[in-house]
């Protein structure tokens, strides 16, 4: 098992190295052919681990080499393959080796083709380290790793402005998350003395309960950078400045998931601190309803899709915040399938489109573009969770946690915020689909996408269908090993079908009220002009504020620190310095006038002085000692 | 009245003053090693000296080192000179300043 544990890891970092020897060259097909097929080398020795863990196999647990090792501070390069694990790297190379294969075509015509596939296996690997480490410093590792390759994807078009604005923000942003992860990270190595799982985990019931406290909050801090969570989330909707294929990759269903993942792993040490899970639980209802309410206004494609994924990451984070780490985990899974899903179908249409994101410009593409058509409208239905598709599964499963627990208003913020979802994704498919072919007052000839990106997609399509009820069952057994295996069951069983079956009627109300509203869509000017409106396309003006209020008066900071004190003290010292040495240079090179009577005068007046020196030195010495 | 050791030893320090201000003082090539050979020996009477003082012969060997190293010195030095003057005839040293800084 151990060869193939190593086979999943390093075959994507081997494929993103290939691809780099060639990255400044233009494209060469082989390029995007290799990083595929070792991306899907990969995928089989995952799904390989997978079965096995399946069938009762112990967790895969190896120790590649030693990383640091100096007086009590040891940490190796450790993998470690369990339930968890196994699922995420399920997740992650089932995505990406679609996306690689779909980015093919996607990419086509883009004269850094061979770039794009270097950095895209590169995140691949550092996430398949982020998910398979034994150790918090391995993890740490793969965090940073992928927000590097996120940085250099989403500015891959680098000569446009907004596009490197976007990723020095979501850079930045989480490197201040970043900082509370480290901080976290400190923590626990100060207080257990070693960043493995197991020996952390163990050490938990020891601890006392306010350095548990805090060990939650800063790691938590960490997952709120990745995950996007309020207050740290504008950096994802501007991440769409990246081509699609990332978008559905990094920003939808793998690297944003890194948050959730952290807290489902770091389960032992939320399950002592309640209080603390809580306040991830309420953040993360906060900002399912904060993201959907953005997304309905919102008149960019990418940006709706990804508020919709910012909603889910904070259904995920209820689940996870209230104990329901299996929910979590699952709903995770299933996101990342039906989300990639919508996202690609996106990069179809945005194809179809010239680069047009505006799906008020859009209308009736249905025609043209059946099966881009038919696999948005399936992620849709999944992500709105309408029975028998993998949303239903997992996002009615959070609702139910939040009811069993007891927390009302989290369950009530979660109903209205599914009523959202699903009026906003289709919204966007009436926008785009239906209606009228309003794209032919922009003149643009819409095509379908090749037919291999559709086959691709395929595989997303599929799951996105069955993630929920083929795989449940077998999901649950396999990660109840090793996470906490709590039922999550209403007991009056009229409650539960009046939930279920409520839940389905009110979503099915959103679907047709946005049908309706929205198949012949006109801009509505008086509309754009409510108050409510503006808010919500403005984001709350939360951009504005950061820009106004921290952007600006950091600027204002910098500028005086530039002026006043690295201008005045430090280059002035420094310069001082060097002008000192450079005068007293131009001061003494008459010394050097090349007569050797003079030089022989000057050695001796040195010899004198040396001579002097030491006399009086020791004399001095022994004057103090004396 | 007896030599003690603090005769030698001013001997040595007059003829190293000597040395040294011929070093300074002399701009004749020439003169300029006659003023290094005494400030040669005048340390190897030093050495020579204070050797027998303190009956160790250290010092004595030391002052052989020297003087076989001072006579290679003039060997090479004398060559030196003797090139110079064949090629720019003369031997002053204020006419030597090529390597002006």
């Amino acid at each position: 098992m151990e060869l193939y544990l190593y086979l999943a890891l390093f075959s994507p970092l081997a494929g993103s190295l290939i691809a780099a020897l060639f990255g400044a060259r233009p494209k060469t097909l082989f390029t995007g052919v290799v990083t595929s097929a070792l991306l899907g080398l990969s995928l089989v020795s995952s799904t390989i681990l997978l079965f096995y863990i399946l069938g009762g196999g112990a967790a895969v647990h190896v120790e590649m080499m030693t990383w640091m090792a100096t007086g009590d501070l040891y940490i190796p390069f450790g993998f470690l393959v369990d339930q968890v694990s196994v699922t995420m790297m399920m997740v992650v190379t089932v995505v990406s080796t679609v996306v690689h294969v779909y980015s093919i075509g996607y990419m086509d015509h883009d004269k850094s083709f061979n770039r794009f596939f270097a950095w895209l296996s590169a995140f691949v690997f550092s996430m398949m380290v982020l998910v398979m480490s034994d150790n918090f410093a391995g993890l740490f590792i793969g965090w940073e790793g992928v927000g590097l390759c996120s940085w250099a994807l989403i500015g891959f078009w680098y000569h446009k402005e907004s596009a490197i604005w976007a990723a020095n923000e979501a850079f930045i942003m989480n490197r201040i998350a970043d900082l509370g992860m480290l901080i976290g990270l400190f923590l626990i190595y100060w207080n257990v003395g070693s960043l493995q799982y197991d020996r952390f985990f163990e050490a938990v019931v020891t601890l006392d309960q306010s350095v548990l406290v805090m060990i939650g909050i800063f790691l938590f801090i960490g997952a709120m950078g990745k995950s996007a969570q309020f207050p740290l989330h504008t950096w994802l909707a501007d991440a769409m400045e990246g081509p699609t294929p990332v978008s559905a990759l990094i920003h939808a269903a793998t690297m944003v998931t890194a948050g959730v993942y952290l807290v489902v792993r770091a389960n032992p040490l939320y399950e002592m601190i309640p209080e603390v899970g809580y306040f991830v639980a309420s953040l993360g209802a906060f900002v399912a309803m904060f993201a959907a309410s953005m997304a309905l206004v919102n008149r960019d494609m990418k940006r709706i899709i990804a508020y919709s994924t910012l909603s889910q990451l904070g259904y995920m984070f209820v689940a996870a915040g209230l104990g329901a780490y299996w929910v979590a985990l699952f709903h995770l899974m299933a996101h990342a399938f039906f989300k990639a899903l919508l996202f690609l179908g996106a990069g179809n249409v945005m194809h179809a489109m010239s680069d047009e994101l505006d799906p008020f410009k859009m209308g009736g593409l249905k025609k043209v573009m059946k099966g881009t058509w038919i696999m948005m409208t399936l992620a849709s239905v999944a992500l709105a969770g309408i029975w028998p598709l993998a949303g239903f599964f997992s996002k009615d499963l959070i609702l139910e946690v939040a009811f069993v627990e007891h927390h009302y208003v989290l369950y009530t913020v979660l109903l209205l915020t599914a009523m959202l979802t699903a009026f906003y994704s289709f919204r966007l498919v009436a926008l785009i689909f239906h209606g009228e072919e309003r794209y032919k007052e922009y003149g643009s000839h819409p095509h379908e996408a090749y037919t291999f990106m559709l086959i691709a997609m395929s595989p997303l399509a599929l799951l996105a269908v069955i993630a929920g009820f083929a795989f449940k069952g077998s999901y649950i057994d396999m990660v109840t090993a090793v996470l906490p295996a709590t039922e999550y069951h209403v007991h009056s069983p009229v409650v539960f079908w009046i939930m279920v079956i409520g839940t389905q009627l009110l979503v099915g109300a959103a679907i047709a009220y946005a049908y309706k509203k929205y198949q012949n869509a006109k801009i509505d000017k008086a509309f754009e002009q409510r108050p409510c409106y503006k808010v919500l396309f403005n984001q709350y003006y939360i951009p504005h504020f950061y820009e106004e209020y921290i952007s600006k008066p950091y600027r204002e900071l910098s500028h005086v620190a530039w002026k006043q004190l690295d201008l005045r003290v430090v280059d002035a010292t420094v310069d001082g310095i060097a002008t000192l040495f450079y005068k007293t240079g131009e001061q003494t090179h008459t010394m050097q006038n090349g007569n050797l009577s003079t030089m022989l005068r000057w050695m001796v007046a040195g010899t004198v002085l040396l001579l002097a020196l030491g006399v009086a030195f020791t004399v001095g010495i022994s004057v103090v000692a004396g | 009245m007896e030599i003690t050791l603090t005769h030698y030893l001013i001997l040595s320090t007059l003829l190293f003053a000597i040395g040294l201000i011929g070093v300074m003082r002399r701009t004749n090539l020439l003169m300029l090693f006659f003023a290094t050979e005494i400030l040669l020996n005048a340390v190897n009477i030093g050495f020579a000296a204070i050797s027998r003082y303190y009956g160790d012969l250290t010092g004595q060997m030391f002052a052989f080192f020297v003087i076989a190293i001072a006579a290679s010195e003039v060997a090479v030095g004398l060559g030196l000179l003797i090139v110079w003057f064949k090629r720019s005839g003369g031997i002053d040293l204020t006419t030597m300043t090529s390597m002006k800084g």
